[in-house]
């Protein structure tokens, strides 16, 4: 077909050039440019966010921790966003085929990102449905997770519940009912495997018509977060404590900034919490129109991003320190009901006002009979210090501080539905990261519709992470996080901004974006994306073996037969999950080599057989002057 | 010898005046706690609200021991502080200084441990019985667990949705063959005019700019 008839059989598709390649399907595209941005934004901002990012600011000295932060972003973040929007914009293709097409040699990039896409996408949407149990079960009053079950003869609360505490037991026994270690399976739970069952159906639904649906949904799921961290904003402030979790988070340690490891974290923390190297984003953007200006994009992306993480870390904290002040009321009020049994002293007599004056007065007149007490120390900085990342902020803190909120049932949903949307919007760059390549590779036969794809993609996952339903569950999802969500995707973001710079060409890809957007990119991308970014991603990288490499991995279980139950039981890998965890960082990355001996081998091959089947005709000329 | 007598003699009327004495095998310490459970409606403890107390404790005898006629001279009280707690002891209603065994005493207060405590506008924990765990409530369950029934509603919502969805998809798709067809069909009868194909317009066919597979390609 010569180039005139295709583009009348176009119509009114993208326009062609001379470079990009011929597409005669036409592209779907987003409605307006809000949708876009709605969905990038949506893909970055995620779970991390709101369960990592304060957990960091607490634990890195507060305050001090948004340097490393604001400069791993201004360095590394911004440009690696930029240059991935740019490349999907310009090459109008899915991870795998833009570096296809940018040189074969590379193209182990896009199978890369498609794995890891889709490994991400098995775990991240079993914790989707840990959030769904939860939201199901916040309709019931007084909420499950306030009390313990009482055991068989009704004499008393069940053991395991009394040892640790009621959230706890939810959490561990009712929810995942998990065994002490990995190698103990048990059994597939059913409950979870509704769950799950339907957070894919969610996500289906959303992806039934690819971007036409996602556009519709993410108007939603994109903003309901911001609205419930609001909301939850001014409740938090208006409670007691708040201003202790406040002053907790945001105090600067300026000590902290020696230490190396924060400013690890801070580099990791941007990287993984951008959604980089996943393949979605240069996925979203291929659906532009191509003259877009991609640099505004990518700063309004990471900088929101950033800047939802700060927002979010605000009520989080508030309502972490009005629990931990409750928490401390609580441990004093149990002390003064110890000493008003004890000393027979008017009911009410001791408060907490007056509770250290009176300890004092006793102390001094009967010190044997305060001291076989064993009154417990309370203090405030202790319960402050009780923090969590990770599915332990969401499951086991916040669910405690919000059974003592009045109106608990409203908080509860406001929070779990905020979550679900949060990971929701997280999981279409996920499975775009998956889909795309595969319908750009052409691997889908042309009579299956898109929908019944999609609907085979989802069933595959579904019945691929039915081991997280198991009751060592739990323990796997840490290994897929710790391994998958982290080496890998450092790899591929150094290969990537490689391939861009140096095979690509930096001059290539200036001219490209100043077609695109209409001006030329300045001397700050020029510097970060040349040399800058590459060598933070080395270091980091580096860094990051370094740290993980030199000791032995370990678990923490939950076992209540342990000795110091309910602290958690340390645990060794075992040496086949050990083969498993180093399988799991290794086969993602490990197409990019393979991919490349390929084309290498192939390349070989065609050298060898021209030499071989050189024209008869260009020996004779070189006997002549002809 | 007749000291040793006389000193029994007056050691027993002793020992039966004090049958309730804290620690004693047969006495309950009770704990109450008016100020935590009413806070501003609390009211005050005194000699009537003992006497409730006795009376209370009386009904719950008699209620366990159908018969025994327990009366508010039965119930010894002791040891009163300001807390308030105090120790009791309970005799039987045939021999006053026989005393009734803990056991039987704390199986009448468990039986009408609800009617004890509303007496008095308190719960078992602000009225406690130490030594006689409350009688924890069984829990209520529902026929079908609230978290299913919301479970289903989801479940049935995005269910009906996704069918929706592919039906309307499939529609659409054949709405799109069908129009694709009749376009073919129009682009085939396009060159139709007036009933008159390109074919049939007459004229001569002009050679000059026909293409040249004649020629030999250069």
């Amino acid at each position: 077909m010569s180039k005139d008839e295709q583009t009348m059989k176009a119509g009114n598709t993208e326009q062609m050039e001379a470079n990009g390649p011929k597409e005669i399907i036409e592209r779907p595209k987003w409605d307006n440019k809000v949708q876009y941005l709605l969905t990038c934004i949506g893909f970055a901002v995620g779970l991390g966010n709101v369960w990592r990012f304060p957990y960091l600011c607490q634990t890195y000295g507060g305050g001090a921790f948004l340097i490393p932060y604001c400069i791993a972003l201004v360095l590394e973040g911004l440009p690696l966003l930029h240059m991935e929007l740019a490349i999907g914009q310009r090459l109008r293709m899915g991870s795998v085929g833009v570096w296809n097409s940018i040189t074969p040699y590379m193209g182990g990039l896009g199978v890369a990102s498609l794995l890891v896409s889709f490994l991400v996408g098995l775990f991240y949407n079993m914790i989707l449905a840990w959030i769904l149990w939860y939201f199901f079960h916040s309709f019931q009053n007084p909420l499950p997770w306030r009390d313990c079950p009482v055991n068989a003869n009704l004499t008393g609360y069940v053991t395991e519940c009394e040892e640790s505490s009621p959230v706890n037991y939810f959490w561990y026994r009712t929810t995942l009912n998990i065994s002490p270690n990995i190698e103990t399976s048990g059994s597939i739970e059913w409950w979870l495997v509704l769950c799950l069952a339907t957070a894919w159906c969610l996500v289906y639904i959303c992806f039934i018509r690819g971007i036409e649906t996602i556009g519709k949904a993410i108007y939603v799921t994109a903003t309901f977060p911001y609205l419930v961290l609001t909301i939850f904003l001014i409740r938090a402030l208006t409670l007691s404590g708040a201003a202790d979790g406040l002053v907790y988070l945001f105090t600067p340690n300026w000590e902290t900034l020696k230490n190396p490891k924060v400013w690890l974290d801070a580099a990791t923390q941007i990287f993984f919490s951008l959604s980089l190297a996943f393949g979605g984003l240069i996925a979203f953007s291929s659906y532009n129109p191509q003259k877009n200006n991609c640099e505004r994009d990518a700063l309004i992306v990471g900088c929101v991003n950033s800047l939802t993480s700060l927002y979010a870390s605000i009520p989080i904290f508030a309502i972490l320190g009005f629990k931990a002040n409750e928490n401390y009321n609580t441990c004093r009020n149990i002390n003064i009901l110890k000493l008003t049994n004890a000393f027979n002293i008017g009911d009410e007599n001791i408060t907490l006002e007056n509770y250290d004056e009176w300890l004092n007065h006793l102390n001094a007149t009967n010190p044997m009979e305060v001291e076989s007490l064993n009154l417990k120390t309370c203090d405030l900085q202790t319960f402050l210090d009780q923090s969590a990342s990770g599915t332990g902020l969401a499951f086991i803190v916040f669910t405690e501080a919000v059974i003592k909120m009045p109106g608990s049932q409203v908080w509860s949903v406001l929070f779990f539905v905020m979550l679900f949307s949060l990971g929701l919007s997280s999981m279409f760059g996920n499975l775009e990261g998956v889909l795309t390549p595969l319908l750009d590779l052409h691997m889908v036969p042309p009579w299956l519709p898109k929908e019944i794809f999609t609907g085979l993609i989802c069933l595959t996952s579904f019945t691929v992470a039915l081991i997280f339903t198991l009751s060592s569950g739990n323990y796997w999802l840490e290994i897929f996080n710790s391994n998958v969500g982290s080496m890998p995707l450092l790899i591929i973001a150094f290969f990537e901004i490689i391939s861009v710079v140096y095979i690509y060409g930096i001059n290539r890809f200036n001219d490209d974006i100043e077609w695109m957007s209409g001006h030329r990119p300045n001397i700050y991308w020029q510097a970060t994306w040349r040399f800058i970014s590459p060598f933070m991603l080395f270091a980091v990288f580096v860094a990051y073996v370094v740290v993980e490499a030199e000791k032995r991995p370990t678990y923490n279980t939950w076992n209540p037969n342990y000795v110091h139950f309910p602290l958690a039981d340390v645990l060794y890998y075992p040496e086949w999950v050990y083969v498993i965890c180093v399988l799991l960082s290794v086969i993602p990355v490990v197409s990019i080599p393979l991919v490349a001996f390929y084309h290498f081998g192939r390349f070989l091959k065609k050298t060898i057989m021209n030499r071989h089947n050189q024209n008869p005709y260009a020996v004779e000329i070189s006997f002549g002057d002809l | 010898m007749l000291e040793k007598v006389l000193f029994l003699l007056c050691l027993t009327p002793a020992l039966a005046q004090e049958p309730c004495f804290p620690g004693s095998s047969h006495a309950y310490k009770v704990r109450i706690s008016i100020k935590t459970a009413l806070g501003n409606q609390a009211y005050v403890w005194n000699d009537n609200e003992m006497y409730l107390f006795r009376a209370a404790m009386a009904f719950a005898l008699r209620s366990y021991h159908n018969g025994q006629e327990f009366n508010v001279s039965n119930i010894m009280v002791c040891n009163e502080t300001p807390r308030v707690s105090f120790w009791f002891v309970v005799s039987s209603p045939e021999n006053s200084s026989v005393l009734l065994k803990k056991g039987d005493v704390e199986n009448a207060i468990r039986k009408s441990r609800n009617r004890i405590n509303g007496a008095f506008l308190l719960t078992d924990q602000t009225l406690e019985f130490i030594d006689i765990p409350p009688t924890l409530a069984a829990p209520v369950m529902p026929v079908t667990p609230p978290w299913l029934i919301v479970f289903g509603v989801v479940m049935g919502a995005v269910g009906a949705g996704i069918i929706f969805l592919l039906v309307s998809s499939l529609v659409q798709s054949k709405r799109k063959k069908n129009k694709k067809t009749l376009d073919e069909d129009r682009e085939d009868m396009r060159g139709i005019e007036n009933g008159l194909g390109c074919d049939n317009l007459g004229g001569v066919y002009n050679t000059t700019f026909s293409d040249g597979d004649k020629f030999t390609p250069m």
